[in-house]
């Protein structure tokens, strides 16, 4: 099921009484997912995300704007009638009904023609039991299983209805770093399984990135950029998905382009043809140093640290807007100890410039 | 070191023990005594044997009887009853949002109040005497009903004003309890149960009901306890000559035992009180263990 | 469901909204009246006491209001009978109790939470257990022990068997319980003797908790009848409680209503200014530990 939503807006009054306007959760949101596909809504905490998930399942309705599923608009249709699974955040199993009854409540709930045997509704939690590999837990209570064992309920619960979209808020984020790995394969795994349409909500980068098809990028409200995760990173519209992606985060710089070269500090550290002059912000990826005797730019060497088959050098330099730059080398190009200053040269690819203004993204060819 | 600092431990603790020990631990041996002297004289603190004639006497007294009756039915009628209300008051307080806050407030006010005083309102509300029918009787005049002294009138009036003057006095502490148990369900059970379409019928009954049942449990064996215990409500509005008004309780027995016209009698009060306990208790147990039952989580 | 067209849709969206519009009045209005069935009966009370003994008399019909507002009846209450006593007796009989009773209490709890010493946990659970005997089982011998020690209608007698409060002691204990144990270690390296320790930081930090058992308590002594009852038989030492039944059975004479009314207004005022001022405290004093009913 294709999922479209058209120009989406929610204000909320705001808490302070006192001032009048509202605060826009989502602002302007317009995007368009492809049918069975997983996708990941990834921005910092209040960007809106969960807000936007909200909508989408017919928990909140939308100040303004549309949402369709496939070619049905379904903006007016209470949360009941849209056929959405749904996983929240701290699961909200039902703590005194058994897994069983857990799955199989939504399908209770199914009336008129739809209505079904109790055999079959056993039958169909049965299977999706076995689709998230929950088989032997069935007669136990939620409070008698682990974090993880309960994520998957929850996701089974969900899905056991057949639902067009799915759903799923913060679904890693109250389990510890080991189970995490390992159930967010789980998602993938369930969602190519099922084919159903994703959505997932997160602000851990790394979550989004590993499994997702495509990430939707927000922040303020506002979609920053939507693409497939290797894209996202390599080629960001703009300076904040290219801050907010990647680890080690991006370095940033001050720099000017005058003459088609971009100046960093008072040395010309690569060509930028096509590119006007004036003032830019400039991203370099930790992994677009080279160190390099010769080398334009010039910074002063804090620490090296040896991480086995890579080495990250920590320098600075007078332009840079971090706390610090952090480059990632291969282990066996590293400087020797005893030098103060290093000096790298750049690979241009991992070089990304910005507008000061509109802080979009400026390119230039590579030759 | 650790000698003195255990004489501290015991000196903190001092006053406690002691009122605890003169006003609570030695009355309940002592209690226990009572019931078992026969023949107990108060004046001369003397009695001349043990056994279980008291028991006996309190069993054989139509006024016990009809103290245990009239305890019985405010048990049976009041404590559902006022649950059940409370649960509905609280309900529909957890659904709005506009003078929430003004509805709870004006519900507890009862709590505060003193029960004896408001007691005489309802009373008058109720009574009918030579010279006015009463405002309670005018509105069932108005209905077209004839008019009925609540106060001294049949016995099924009596039951109904106390009754319901009884859940009058415990409805605040009901409805306090459930709005916060309700407010204390989490909104993203209601979410999930929403996007799975569930009926607003079956939300009350499949979640709300079984989150909420351990202080449902609690209300009922609370409810259960406190109207075995009724006395004062009753004094509000009869008087204090229960037994002449046919409305004793277990606990005015105990009391006009011990005191008032039929008093003097601390065995008979203590055989009472105990065989009171034992009702008690009992009904105590049998409500522990159906909830242990059916609260399930 | 993708088979549900426009009207479809729109015809669930307006059911939804017009059965939620009408719950919405039914539990308006339901709240309402059990709202007035809860208020009735006070405004009943205040309607009557500024109603003339004449007028209430000839009103065979009661009017809702009052025609001729007076406040003679409130000097009878004070002049007719004791009323000013009655009140001032309450007044003593409550702040001595809850004061006697909160340093008990904190005593106690203070031992519990903080002090290590010899049999203490065996203490706690026959404390503990205390919780359940109901006080119609002791009240029995505590009349004779207040007889035989010749207390009856001496305050004494009326407040020692109302002090000693195992419920509130566990209450605070908890409550003690949950601060910090570095604070008391802190405290005891700094050279703090305990009772300062308990004085200048516990106590200060239990304040909310500490408040809630001082107002359920005070709301206990104005409201308490039995036992005042029981070692009370003069005039000197009746609380209100008592007063109240004593005005009912003999004072004002029986048709004496209005002034009637005016007492129990006055009986009842306090507790409700105290209501109104510390409302949210109380609601939540109540829900978190007291029972009545």
């Amino acid at each position: 099921m294709k999922v479209i939503l058209k120009n989406l807006t929610k204000k909320f009054p705001n808490r302070n009484k006192k001032i009048k306007e509202d605060v826009i959760a989502v602002d302007n949101f317009d995007f368009e997912i492809p049918d069975g596909k997983l996708i990941g809504l990834l921005g910092p905490s209040g960007c809106g995300k969960s807000t936007t998930l909200n909508m989408i399942s017919g928990l909140e309705k939308p100040t303004s704007g549309r949402i369709f599923f496939g070619d049905d608009d379904v903006t007016d249709l209470p949360a009941e009638h849209r056929g959405v699974g749904l996983v929240f955040q701290n699961y909200a199993l039902y703590p005194h009904l058994t897994v069983r009854q857990n799955i199989i409540f939504p399908l209770q709930n199914l009336k008129g023609d739809k209505k079904m045997t109790k055999e079959a509704m056993d039958a169909k939690a049965d299977e999706v039991a076995g689709l998230v590999q929950i088989s032997e837990y069935m007669d136990r209570r939620p409070s008698e299983l682990s974090g993880g064992q309960q994520q998957r309920v929850a996701i089974a619960r969900a899905l056991v209805k057949t639902p067009r979209v799915l759903l799923l808020d913060e679904p890693l984020s109250n389990l510890d770093a080991r189970l995490r790995l390992q159930t967010r394969e789980e998602i993938k795994r369930i969602q190519r399984e099922t084919g159903v349409t994703t959505i997932f909500v997160t602000h851990d980068q790394e979550e989004a990135m590993s499994i997702s098809d495509m990430i939707v990028v927000m922040k303020d409200g506002r979609l920053m950029q939507m693409d497939k995760p290797q894209q996202v990173y390599d080629d960001p519209q703009n300076f904040f998905v290219a801050k907010f992606l990647g680890t080690p985060a991006i370095n940033t710089f001050d720099g000017t382009v005058k003459g088609e070269k971009l100046y960093i500090g008072d040395s010309a550290v690569l060509d930028v043809p096509g590119v006007k002059d004036g003032d830019v912000y400039v991203g370099i990826r930790p992994e677009g140093f080279i160190p390099d005797k010769n080398g334009p730019l010039e910074c002063d060497l804090s620490a090296v640290e040896v991480m086995g088959r890579d080495t990250s050098i920590v320098s600075s330099h007078p332009a840079m807007t971090v706390v610090a730059i952090r480059s990632i080398i291969l282990s066996e190009d590293r400087p020797p100890a005893d030098l103060t200053k290093v000096r790298f040269s750049l690979k241009p690819y991992k070089v990304l410039l910005f507008d000061k203004e509109t802080e979009k993204r400026i390119y230039f060819d590579i030759k | 070191m650790s000698k003195l600092k255990s004489l501290k431990g015991w000196l903190y603790l001092l006053p406690a023990i002691l009122f605890l020990g003169f006003f609570m631990v030695y009355p309940l041996i002592d209690v226990v005594m009572y019931s078992f002297e026969e023949g107990y004289n108060f004046a001369s603190q003397s009695h001349f044997g043990y056994g279980l004639y008291n028991f006996k006497y309190v069993l054989h007294d139509p006024y016990f009887l009809q103290a245990v009756k009239n305890t019985f039915i405010i048990v049976i009628i009041t404590v559902p009853l006022s649950t059940g209300i409370a649960l509905l008051i609280s309900l529909g307080l957890n659904s709005i949002k506009p003078l929430k806050e003004l509805f709870q407030t004006v519900y507890f006010l009862p709590y505060v109040t003193n029960t004896l005083a408001v007691g005489l309102v309802f009373m008058i509300l109720f009574k009918k005497t030579a010279y006015s029918e009463g405002l309670v009787n005018l509105l069932l005049n108005s209905l077209g009903m004839s008019s009925v002294d609540f106060i001294d009138g049949p016995y099924w009036a009596k039951i109904f004003v106390m009754c319901f003057y009884t859940i009058w006095v415990v409805m605040p502490f009901k409805i306090l309890i459930l709005t916060s148990a309700l407010a204390g369900v989490k909104k993203d059970y209601y979410n999930a149960a929403r996007v799975d379409g569930t009926s607003k019928f079956r939300i009350f009954y499949k979640i709300t009901l079984p989150m909420i049942s351990p202080m449902i449990f609690y209300l009922v064996i609370t409810g259960f306890i406190g109207a075995f215990k009724a006395y004062s409500d009753e004094v509000a509005i009869f008087g204090t000559n229960l037994n002449a008004a046919g409305m004793n309780t277990i606990v005015g027995y105990v009391y006009d035992m011990l005191y008032g016209n039929s008093g003097g009698y601390p065995s008979y009060a203590s055989a009472a009180s105990l065989i009171l306990f034992a009702i008690v208790f009992t009904i105590t147990v049998i409500n522990l263990l159906i909830s242990k039952k059916n609260v399930q989580y | 469901m993708a088979d549900l067209t426009y009207e479809d849709l729109q015809k669930i969206e307006k059911r939804a909204k017009v059965s939620g519009s009408v719950s919405k009045t039914v539990t308006y209005i339901l709240l309402t009246f059990w709202g007035l069935i809860v208020l009735f009966p006070f405004y009943w009370m205040v309607l009557t006491s500024i109603k003339s003994y004449s007028s209430y008399n000839s009103e065979y019909i009661p009017k809702f209001i009052a025609t001729h507002p007076t406040v003679q009846n409130y000097f009878d209450a004070f002049t007719t009978v004791n009323l000013s006593r009655y009140f001032l007796n309450t007044v003593v009989f409550t702040l001595l109790t809850t004061a006697i009773m909160m340093v008990v209490t904190v005593l106690a709890a203070f031992a519990f939470a903080r002090l290590d010493f010899k049999g203490k946990n065996i203490t706690f659970a026959i404390f503990l257990s205390l919780m359940m005997i109901p006080t119609e089982l002791v009240v029995i011998t505590n009349y004779v022990t207040i007889t035989n020690w010749h207390m009856r209608n001496t305050f004494a007698g009326l407040i020692l068997p109302s002090v000693a409060s195992v419920f509130y002691i566990y209450l605070l204990k908890e409550n003690f319980e949950q601060v910090p144990e570095e604070l008391y270690k802190a405290a005891k390296v700094d050279g703090t003797s305990d009772l300062k320790y308990l004085i200048k930081v516990l106590i200060p930090i239990n304040k909310p908790t500490i408040i809630t058992i001082l107002i359920l308590k005070v709301i206990e002594c104005w409201n308490s009848y039995v036992w005042p009852r029981l070692v009370t038989d003069k005039e000197t030492h009746f609380l209100v409680s008592n007063g109240i039944q004593e005005i009912r059975e003999n004072g004002f004479g029986r048709e004496n209503i209005p002034a009637m009314m005016a007492a129990v207004v006055v009986i009842s005022l306090p507790l409700v200014i105290l209501f109104l001022i510390f409302h949210k405290r109380i609601m939540e004093g109540v829900s978190r530990g007291g029972t009545k009913g």
